[in-house]
C-alpha cells in the first residue's frame, strides 16, 4: 500500500491504494470519476486517456502510485459549470459519437491534439494523431470533423485565454 | 494483475540497490510495455523500480559529431526537440512514429532499447548510427548490445543511462506498418556516417531481432541509389513469420523499403 496525492480536476484527494492500482482504477473506483472509460486490456484503444500535468496519457497503462503529485484532468473536468468545452459541444453539434463509449478519451485527446498544433489542423493530421484512439461505431468521420469544428473555435481569441 | 511494489530511484545506486533487495524485481521506465505485460499476467515482478526521476537519465546534449539522450526521454520529448531535428531529422521523426501521441508521452528511448523487441523502432535507429548504450555499468556499441530477440547484453540490476547517436551525413526511415497492431511489419534505418560509411539497419522482420544488411552497405559505398540495394534480397531464413507475412513477404519487403529510405535520403 501507497499514500497516493494527486490534484484531481483542481481538486486535491489522496488515498492509501495498493500499488498495483492503475490510475484509471483510482479514478473510477476511488474518486468514482467514472466518465473515464476501459475499452480494452491491451493499451490500445485510448479510452482511458485523461491528461496528467496537461499531457494525454493512457490511465489505464500507469499505476496511480507513480503519478503521485501530479495534475490530473478528466472528462469530468474540462466543462465549467454548466458550459460545456469547445470540443465536447463540437462533438454534440457534429454527432461525434454514437454510443459514446470512446467519446471520454476522444474528447481528451482531441483536447491534446489541438494544444499540440497552434498552427491549425487538416483532416490527415487529425486522423494521424488519433491513431490510439479506437472507435467501433462511428467510422470516425464525425469524429474527425468535430475535431477540426473544435480547433477552430478554441484558437479564436475569446478562447485563447483558457 | 498480480500484486506489485512500487518504488521511486532517486540515484543509479539506489535504484541497484532496491532492485538488489527485492525478490523479483525489474525497472520501471514509461512503463509502456512492462505495466501492459503486468495487466496481462505475462510479467509478475515483486517490485517495480522507476528510474525515470534518476538524473544521468536525463537530458538531450548535441555536439558537433554526436547526439546524446537521456534513457528516461520520452518519445514525444525526441519527436519535438529542436536539436535533435536538426541534427539528425530521421531521429526525431522516427521517435513520432512510435505508438501514439499518448505513448509518446509515458515511453522512454531506456524502455525500448531494454525490451528489444523485434518491432521496435529505435533499435534500427542505433543500429545505423554507430550508437553507443551507456548504462550503469559501462558502455556497449549498437552491434554487440542487440543480442538477440527480446535479449540484450545488459544484466539483470544494468540501467541503460544514455545513448550517443552518430550524427550523419544523411540518413532517412522507411517505417512499413503492420495496419493492425500499428508496430514495424519491416522498417529500415538507412544512413551514411561521416566517415562515408553506409549503414542499412532493419527492424521488424529479423527473427533475431534488428540486424544489418551488409551487402547492401557495401552496394552503396560506390553507388548510393536506390537501384544499388533493390536488387540484393535477404535470406528468408533469417526473417520472422506469423499470420502478418510469411518471411518470404518479409524478405521482399526488406529490398523494397531499402530502396525507398536510399531515395529519401537523397
Ligand atoms: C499501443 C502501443 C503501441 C506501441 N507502438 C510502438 C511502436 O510502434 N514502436 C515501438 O518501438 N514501440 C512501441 N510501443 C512500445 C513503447 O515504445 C514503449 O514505450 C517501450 O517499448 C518501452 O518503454 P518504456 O519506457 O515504457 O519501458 P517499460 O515498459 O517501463 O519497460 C520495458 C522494459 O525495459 C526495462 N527498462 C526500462 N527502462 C530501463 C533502463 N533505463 N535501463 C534498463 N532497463 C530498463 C524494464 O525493466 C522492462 O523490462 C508501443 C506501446 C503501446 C502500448
Ligand atoms: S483502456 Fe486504456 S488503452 Fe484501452
Ligand atoms: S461511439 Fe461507440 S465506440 Fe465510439
Amino acid at each position: 500500500m501507497s499514500e497516493v496525492k494527486l490534484t484531481v480536476n483542481g481538486r486535491e484527494v489522496s488515498r492509501d491504494v495498493e500499488d498495483r492500482t492503475l490510475l484509471v482504477s483510482f479514478l473510477r473506483e476511488e474518486l468514482g470519476l467514472t466518465g473515464t472509460h476501459v475499452g480494452c486490456d491491451t493499451s490500445q484503444c485510448g479510452a482511458c486517456t485523461v491528461h496528467v500535468d496537461g499531457k494525454a496519457v493512457k490511465s489505464c497503462t500507469v499505476f496511480a502510485v507513480q503519478m503521485d503529485g501530479a495534475s490530473v484532468t478528466t472528462i469530468e473536468g474540462l466543462a465549467s459549470g454548466a458550459t460545456l468545452h469547445p470540443m465536447q459541444e463540437a462533438f454534440r453539434n457534429n454527432h461525434g459519437l454514437q454510443c459514446g463509449f470512446c467519446t471520454p478519451g476522444m474528447i481528451m485527446m482531441g483536447v491534446d491534439i489541438v494544444k499540440r498544433h497552434p498552427e491549425g489542423l487538416d483532416d490527415t493530421t487529425i486522423r494521424k494523431e488519433l491513431e490510439g484512439n479506437i472507435c467501433r461505431c462511428t467510422g470516425y468521420h464525425n469524429i474527425v470533423k468535430a475535431i477540426s469544428a473544435a480547433a477552430k473555435e478554441m484558437s479564436t481569441p475569446a478562447m485563447a485565454a483558457e | 494483475m498480480y500484486a506489485t511494489n512500487y518504488a521511486k530511484a532517486t540515484s543509479l545506486e539506489d535504484a541497484v540497490a532496491k532492485l538488489q533487495a527485492a525478490e523479483d524485481g525489474k525497472f520501471l521506465g514509461g512503463g509502456q510495455t512492462l505495466i501492459a505485460t503486468m495487466k496481462q499476467r505475462l510479467a509478475a515482478p515483486s517490485d517495480v523500480i522507476d528510474v525515470t526521476k534518476i538524473p544521468e537519465l536525463k537530458g538531450i546534449t548535441v555536439d558537433a559529431d554526436t547526439v546524446t539522450i537521456g534513457a528516461a526521454t520520452i518519445h514525444s520529448e525526441v519527436a519535438s526537440s529542436k536539436e535533435i531535428a536538426a541534427a539528425i531529422p530521421a531521429l526525431s521523426g522516427l521517435a513520432g512514429t512510435i505508438g501514439d501521441p499518448a505513448v509518446r508521452n509515458m515511453g522512454t528511448m531506456g524502455g525500448v532499447l531494454a525490451n528489444n523487441d523485434p518491432a521496435a523502432d529505435y533499435p534500427a535507429a542505433a543500429m545505423a548510427l554507430d550508437a553507443v548504450i551507456h548504462t550503469s555499468k559501462g558502455s556497449y556499441p549498437a552491434t554487440e548490445y542487440f543480442t538477440g530477440m527480446f535479449e540484450t547484453a545488459l544484466d539483470d540490476d544494468e540501467i541503460i543511462t544514455k545513448i550517443t547517436y552518430q550524427i550523419p551525413l544523411k540518413a532517412a526511415y522507411e517505417k512499413f506498418r503492420n495496419p493492425a497492431s500499428r508496430y514495424s511489419l519491416c522498417s529500415v534505418f538507412v544512413a551514411v556516417l561521416k566517415n562515408g560509411e553506409p549503414r542499412v539497419a532493419v527492424t521488424g522482420s529479423g527473427n533475431d531481432g534488428v540486424f544489418r544488411v551488409g551487402a547492401m552497405e557495401e552496394a552503396l559505398k560506390s553507388n548510393f541509389a536506390p537501384e544499388a540495394v533493390t536488387g540484393i534480397a535477404v535470406d528468408p531464413e533469417t526473417m520472422l513469420a506469423d499470420i502478418h507475412g510469411s518471411a518470404e513477404y518479409r524478405a521482399h519487403l526488406v529490398s523494397v523499403l531499402a530502396g525507398r529510405a536510399v531515395a529519401k535520403a537523397g
